[in-house]
Formats: C-alpha cells, structure tokens, sequence
C-alpha cells in the first residue's frame, strides 16, 4: 500500500486534482464544483463532516492531497443521494465521496480505525466469499473488530436485538455454520479477478 | 398462465430467515393476488449494497450486478429484472446505465464476465417492485381485491432514500413523493400527508458501522410519526425497516423515550388488505407488533 502511495505521489506531483480526475471514480466532475454548498447543507450527517464534499472538492483543487486522503470525512456518507439531485450541476458526488474513501484505502492512507472503513471492507469480503451476503457473520465480524474481550461487550449489550430477530425469524444461527450462497463461486471469484487486474490497468496501477 | 412475469432479484436480506424475511413472505403473497409471476434469477449473486465500496472500487461492483443481468437474460430472456429492495435496485439501475453509456466500461465488464462464462447484451430492464405495482397496474386496479379496507389505521409513509434517489418513481418529486400515501389511500388507510420525515435518511449502513450518530437520524423519523399521530410507519425499503424497528430499545435507552412504534412494508399493507392472514403478510416477523394491522388480518370478511 506505502508503494503505490509514493508512486501516485511521484507521478502526480503537485497535481493532485489531475489524480483525483484520472484515478477516482466519477473524478473527472470535480472540477464542475462551482462552491454553492447545497450539497454540505443537504447531507444527514453533514454536522460529522470535518470537510463536507463542498470543502473537500476545493481542497482537491487546491492540491491538499495528504489532508484529503487522510481525512475520515468521506466515509461519513450514508448514499442517500440528497446531494446528488440536489446539486445544481448534477455532479454525482455520492460515487466521488465513494470513490474517494476507495482510493484512500486502497493507498493505504484512510484512517486505520474509521468505523465505517472497516465495516465497508468487512461488507465485500463477506458478500464476496459466497456471492450473498452472511448477515450474521457480518454482525459478529463488526462487534469483533476491536479484539474478542470489546466483541463479546458489544454482543452482549445489542443481545436483546439479536434475540427480537430469532424471535421474529429474522436471523438465522445456523448462518454461522453455513450460510447462503450462490453455486459458481469459482466464476465469481474468477470473474472479480479479472475485474481489479483491468481497473488496476486502466487506472495505472500496475504501471 | 400469470398475467405479469418477471425475473426475479430478491437480494440478500430477503432470503429465508435473513433480515427482510418478513418482506419477501408479503411479497409473495401480494403477487399471488395480483396474478404476478416471479421467477428468481438462478444463482443471482449480491449487488455489492451502498456500503461494499472501499474494497470494491467502480469496475468490480460493475461486473457483479452483470453477472446477475447475464444470468437473467439467459434463463428469463425479454423479461424486467424486479428488485425488492432499495439498494439492489439502485445499485442495478446504475450499472445499467453506466454500461450503457460507456463502451470502454461495457468492453471491461464483458471481458471480466467471461471468466465466469457470461455475456451481457444489454437487454432487461431493472425495475423496483412499487415501479411495477404503479406502471404496470395503477391505482385503480390495485384497489379492486381489496376486502378488507385498513379503516382506522394511520400510516406515516416513509420512503426513506434508495427508492426516491437518484432515481426516484417516474413522475415524483424527490423532496415529497406521493406514491406511498396514495398507495396507503388506495388500500383505505389514511395517510399522514403532512409526515415531515418522509424522505429523511435513516442512516444506512452506518447504522451498523457509527450508531450513535445514525440513532439520531431514526429518532427523529420515529419521533414525527409519533407527532403526527400515526399508528405506525410504512416502508418500502428493507434497510429503513430494519433500521426504523430495531433500534426504537437502543433508542429508548439513549434518549429516554418510550418509542414502541410498528414498521411495516407496503406488501403487508396489500397482503392484509386483500385478505391475507396474519401469517401470509408476514406480520410474525415483526420484532414490534403491528397489532392494528393484525386485528383487520384476523376480521372474517362478511360476504
């Protein structure tokens, strides 16, 4: 991860927004901001934002590469979407915020311990291991992230919830032996191989 | 022979015994009545959801929901893709979009989909089911199997994000979407038109990852439909149910209040409306009863 920050730095030098445009997704509309602020004044969690998509889009023009990427504001986003048909210049700025925060972990520069970080990383691998997602394993993997002793705390204080699912036959312990899944799991996983080798072609990772 | 047919994407939350559970029973039942045929897409896959983004990045999340557009076209040739919930449909209608328009993106997802043996011809359309329910039926003709009128039950319609933005039901407008209370008001329950929460986000699925501060998001929603004096709130997304619902004890306990407000979903609504038992609309799958909705389920219809 430390490699392909140091290369990305070495290629873009002084041109972060030229970087952003090349190697984020829907990048390229960055530079259509025109600074009205409807979208930090639409967002639901916009109070949390230490720099909310308005601020971050002229930061990126003004090359504060390290504090962008750094910053844990992006994954504040819910994808609501309320920013997206709000802007006036129709910037898709949910998938910016997303493809921010991507392009941030994937240099290895996201805040290590930022919730939704984890929960986001945790979200692929498990939707990715079968094909469908394993909401217990997903549940328990979230309370477990911080080390087994703060796990079993946190299982047991959200216990009433997990029993109000069984209850209502919402939640499935048995997921925790097996769970659902699709049957050509090798087709998936070969299929999404080949996906990361093309974008990390196109987008000059490898180069 | 059915009168509506439709390949089918149920997404992960509605399997058996998975979160949307409870929807996915209503749905069924609803359809039966509605002579809808729903055929599930074999081997469908997860669409990736709003939140599987940091270790996705664009093309991979792409080439997933490809895959299921494939798998469809294949064994449902010139059928619609349905979706179920917010999310799968969302995340589906924008790729199918995007490989529309652009053949740099659709050469990239044709090539990964070959390792899975797959092709996409860009063929079916991606529809939510309320899409299908108010395009394909219309009001009128969904009220006509109604029995059973849902007389004295205020719904506070919340419509959350997913199925309002960035794409919306044709015609609506993103800040005050009139389908849901139209919907109620077509099944005979009164809608609360003035439900200020109506579109507010319940904070996903950050609900999960950062609680303390989506919490507040679902308070708030709850909180309105109190003020509005609604007997309970009705959704059409999966994650807003689930989120809504759950979290009224967390809640209660954050804040002190004493919020025990049902969340139900549009099908049980329509399920109970047409007849359906307490067991066909799913209402056992409540974690927060829906009582008055169970007392007109269990009503004998007089003839």
């Amino acid at each position: 991860m430390g490699d392909l920050n140091v290369e990305a730095v070495e290629r873009y030098r002084n041109n972060f927004l030229k970087e952003v445009e090349e190697r984020v997704e829907e990048g390229h509309w960055v530079k259509m901001c025109m600074q009205c602020g409807v979208c930090s004044g639409s967002c639901p969690f916009g109070p949390h934002w230490a720099h909310p998509p308005q601020e971050l889009f002229m930061m990126i023009r003004a090359g504060r590469r390290e504090e962008v990427l750094t910053s844990d504001s992006m994954w504040m986003c819910t994808s609501c979407y309320n920013c997206v048909v709000r802007c006036p210049r129709q910037l898709p700025i949910t998938q910016i915020m997303h493809g921010l925060a991507t392009y941030a972990h994937r240099l290895g520069l996201a805040p290590k311990n930022q919730p939704t970080r984890k929960f986001s990383v945790l979200f692929w691998n498990n939707c990715t291991r079968t094909g469908r997602v394993n909401e217990l394993k997903l549940t328990l993997g979230l309370y477990f992230s911080d080390g087994f002793i703060a796990g079993i705390k946190k299982a047991w204080a959200l216990r009433h919830i997990g029993l109000g699912l069984l209850l209502a036959k919402r939640l499935n312990p048995f997921e925790l032996i097996k769970g659902h899944g699709c049957k050509d799991k090798k087709g998936i996983h070969a299929m999404l191989k080949k996906a990361y080798e093309i974008e990390n072609r196109r987008k000059g990772f490898s180069s | 022979m059915a009168k509506k047919e439709y390949a089918f994407y149920p997404g992960c939350s509605s399997q058996l015994r998975a979160s949307a559970a409870n929807y996915m029973v209503s749905v069924n039942s609803m359809c039966k009545v509605l002579d809808i045929k729903l055929t599930e897409i074999p081997d469908w896959n997860c669409c990736g959801a709003s939140i599987g983004y940091a270790g996705s990045g664009e093309l991979a999340r792409h080439v997933l929901n490809a895959r299921n557009f494939a798998l469809s076209e294949q064994h449902l040739p010139g059928q619609d893709i349905v979706a179920t919930c917010a999310a799968c449909w969302l995340g589906a209608r924008e790729t199918k979009e995007k490989l529309a328009a652009s053949s740099t993106l659709l050469a990239d997802t044709q090539e990964a989909l070959k390792e899975a043996g797959l092709t996409y011809k860009g063929e079916a359309e991606i529809r939510h089911m309320v899409e299908v329910l108010i395009e394909d039926f219309g009001y009128e003709e969904l009220a006509k199997p109604v029995v059973k009128p849902l007389e004295g039950i205020k719904f506070a319609g919340y419509v959350g994000c997913q199925t309002n933005r960035p794409f919306g039901i044709a015609g609506e407008s993103f800040e005050n979407p009139m389908y849901l209370d139209k919907l109620v008001e077509t099944l005979g329950g009164e809608a609360v038109t003035d439900y200020d929460q109506k579109v507010t986000c319940c904070g996903g699925a950050l609900a999960f990852s950062e609680p303390e501060k989506s919490q507040k998001q679902i308070k708030d929603i709850v909180e309105s439909a109190y003020d509005h004096g609604a007997d309970m709130i009705v959704t059409p997304c999966p994650l807003c149910q689930a989120n809504v619902e759950i979290y009224q004890s967390e809640i209660n306990k954050r804040y002190g209040t004493k919020f025990n407000m049902p969340v139900t979903y549009y099908s049980q609504l329509m399920t109970v409306a047409y007849g359906g038992s307490v067991k066909e609309a799913g209402l056992d799958g409540q974690v927060i009863r829906a009582r008055k909705l169970e007392e007109i389920a269990v009503k004998v219809v007089k003839k």
